[in-house]
């Protein structure tokens, strides 16, 4: 059983798999980008605008500003969890395409670090194309600034795809996966401050957001939007690090038992 | 020295022991079969040998490399056809070419210039850019089969090759398998076809419950096993007419249902006796791996 943990061993040999899913978003990618996208913008259209005209400034700027930020973190994090989860499962599970690949000189370490950095490139995409929607609209303080939230996005990409691996590595069937969204994913969206700051929950509940990883994303990237230095940015680079790492070799233990046992 | 070893293989899943003790030892330029009824734990045993999966004991030794622990290596110059075919659904056939070569740290300069010979050899070459979808059953499995050849291994991997396939595509399959072998490749194959084994196999392991109980050429199990003459007789009467001749006419003899199995040294005895009795349908024919199969492991279902 233990032996399943021993730590993952990581090389340049997940580049292949990278490629393979690369190549295969590649061709449906205009469809799979307005997919992922349109839900996100919406929301932040429809809200920033239409929720936005009958507020006051929040945190001291237009609501879609505020909102701005907590979409880019959200997005990123959809992105990656729908990817490692849904698609992630259909080619480990139904497709048997880790099979075939493991049937070559690649390990399972291989093949799940390819689709961990997959995730984590793809939902880059959804956080970027926020961004030039953003750039676009003019919200932000500072362009310069604005640059550093693509580095955090990758974070936050490599936080959610690394948690939504474990998921992956039990579940028995696509089904499960309404578990995760209904108990972790939809609760950070509404605790997490994507639509309003945490703040304004009461005390408890700012306890609980402020364990949540989403909590911290959004720590990050708002600030960076709204032209200043994040507070505590290596205590927020650190925890969505921790998430995404100890979520990862959890992952890889739990999968290694399924698969090759 | 062989090409494939193993010895004392052993794997449980609790209280199922489903490899329980198996040696196995392949020459370089073998067809060797692995045959077994359903559940005997032939997958298990392909998977341990590939080192996908982690013994409870054993040694394996494949290539010259120690399995598991560098079977890495090993599964370099290794092609696998696995059970169920697992083809990119996403991709044409040159793409899943082109991906499955990268697994191998294969340039794709290298990967392009062998795909035509594959092509060939699967007998796809106007297929390049069809989608995996459009294939038909034979075409997916001779694909397979020609993906698992990217790397020009030697030593190939079949799990059930041909279960699925009608007999023109059984055929096609065979004669890829016989032209790899001219080439000196050695292979390792599963099957339930005791005629595909018999055709295709120098020598070929039965395994049942995880154990292995015979291991021979087929021709060489067949003399141990079975007598050389078998005669199938049908109908209702049969079970009477094995009281009264069975003993006398046949070595041995088992009724199955409405047909009796008569085995003899030679048949004259029994075929004179038949011709008195034109009701009884019956079929004389030389003894198979079919019979030595069924005499080891039984005629009851096992899943
Ligand atoms: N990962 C596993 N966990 C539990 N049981 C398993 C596992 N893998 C195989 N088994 C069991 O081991 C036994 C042998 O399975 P295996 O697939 O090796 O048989 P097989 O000889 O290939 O059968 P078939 O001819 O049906 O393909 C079966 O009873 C199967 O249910
Ligand atoms: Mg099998």
């Amino acid at each position: 059983m233990t032996h399943y943990f021993h730590l993952p061993q990581l090389s340049l040999r997940f580049i292949p798999v990278w490629r393979r899913n690369y190549l295969v978003w590649r061709k449906l990618a205009i469809p799979s980008m307005l997919g992922n996208l349109a839900d996100p913008m919406l929301y932040m259209l429809g809200l920033g605008f239409g929720l936005g005209s009958l507020l006051p400034d929040v945190a001291g700027v237009p609501y879609i500003t505020f909102l701005a930020a907590g979409t880019i973190a959200y997005s990123t994090m959809n992105s990656a969890t729908f990817e490692v989860l849904y698609s992630g499962f259909s080619r480990m599970h139904v497709q048997k395409t880790w099979d075939a690949i493991m049937n070559t000189p690649m390990t399972l370490d291989d093949v799940m670090l390819g689709e961990l950095t997959w995730a984590a490139s793809k939902s880059l995409l959804s956080g970027i194309a926020i961004l030039l929607i953003i750039w676009v609209m003019g919200l932000q303080a500072s362009f310069w600034m604005t640059l550093w939230i693509i580095p955090v996005v990758i974070l936050i990409g490599f936080c959610f795809s690394g948690m939504g691996l474990v998921m992956n590595a039990i579940s028995p069937s696509y089904d499960f996966f309404l578990y995760y969204f209904t108990l972790v994913i939809t609760p950070m969206v509404l605790l997490c401050g994507v639509f309003f700051p945490v703040s304004q929950l009461p005390a408890w509940l700012q306890t609980v957001s402020s364990i949540l990883p989403l909590t911290h994303a959004i720590d990050l990237v708002r600030p960076l939007m709204l032209g200043v230095t994040p507070n505590q940015a290596w205590l927020h680079v650190l925890v969505l690090l921790a998430y995404g790492a100890v979520g990862f070799y959890l992952a890889l233990g739990l999968t290694r038992r399924r698969l090759l046992s | 020295m062989p090409v494939l070893s193993a010895t004392n293989l052993r794997k449980s899943y609790g209280e199922l022991k489903v490899v329980a003790g198996v040696d196995i030892s392949i020459e370089k330029g073998e067809c060797f079969g692995l045959l077994g009824p359903n559940g005997a734990g032939k997958t298990t045993t392909l998977r341990l040998l590939l080192g996908l999966i982690e013994p409870d004991a054993g040694e394996i030794e494949m290539l010259g490399e120690p399995v598991p622990k560098q079977a890495r290596r090993a599964r370099l110059r290794v092609g696998v056809v696995p059970q169920m075919d697992n083809l990119d659904p996403d991709f044409t056939v040159h793409e899943n070419f082109m991906t499955y070569g990268r697994y191998f740290g294969l340039r794709d300069a290298e990967i392009a210039a062998r795909i035509p010979a594959l092509l060939d050899f699967a007998g796809l070459t106007n297929r390049a850019d069809a989608k995996i979808q459009a294939l038909s059953g034979g075409m997916k499995r001779r694909l397979t089969l020609a993906r698992a050849l990217v790397n020009d291994p030697d030593l190939i991997f079949l799990d059930e090759p041909t279960t699925g396939l009608d007999p023109q595509a059984r055929h096609l399959m065979w004669q890829g398998l016989r032209r790899l072998l001219s080439q000196g490749k050695t292979i390792i194959l599963t099957t339930h076809f005791m005629e595909e084994a018999e055709r295709l196999c120098d020598r070929l392991t039965i395994l049942d419950r995880g154990h292995v109980i015979a291991t021979g050429s087929p021709r060489a199990l067949i003399a141990q096993h079975i007598e050389p003459s078998v005669m199938e007789l049908y109908g209702e009467q049969v079970a009477g007419w094995g009281q009264q001749f069975g003993d006398q006419l046949c070595e041995r003899h088992e009724v199955v249902g409405e047909t009796l199995f008569c085995y003899s040294r030679d048949g004259e005895a029994l075929t004179e006796n038949l011709k008195t009795r034109p009701h009884l349908r019956y079929l004389h024919r030389p003894a198979n791996l079919e019979d030595v199969f069924l005499k080891l492991t039984g005629r009851d279902l096992r899943d």
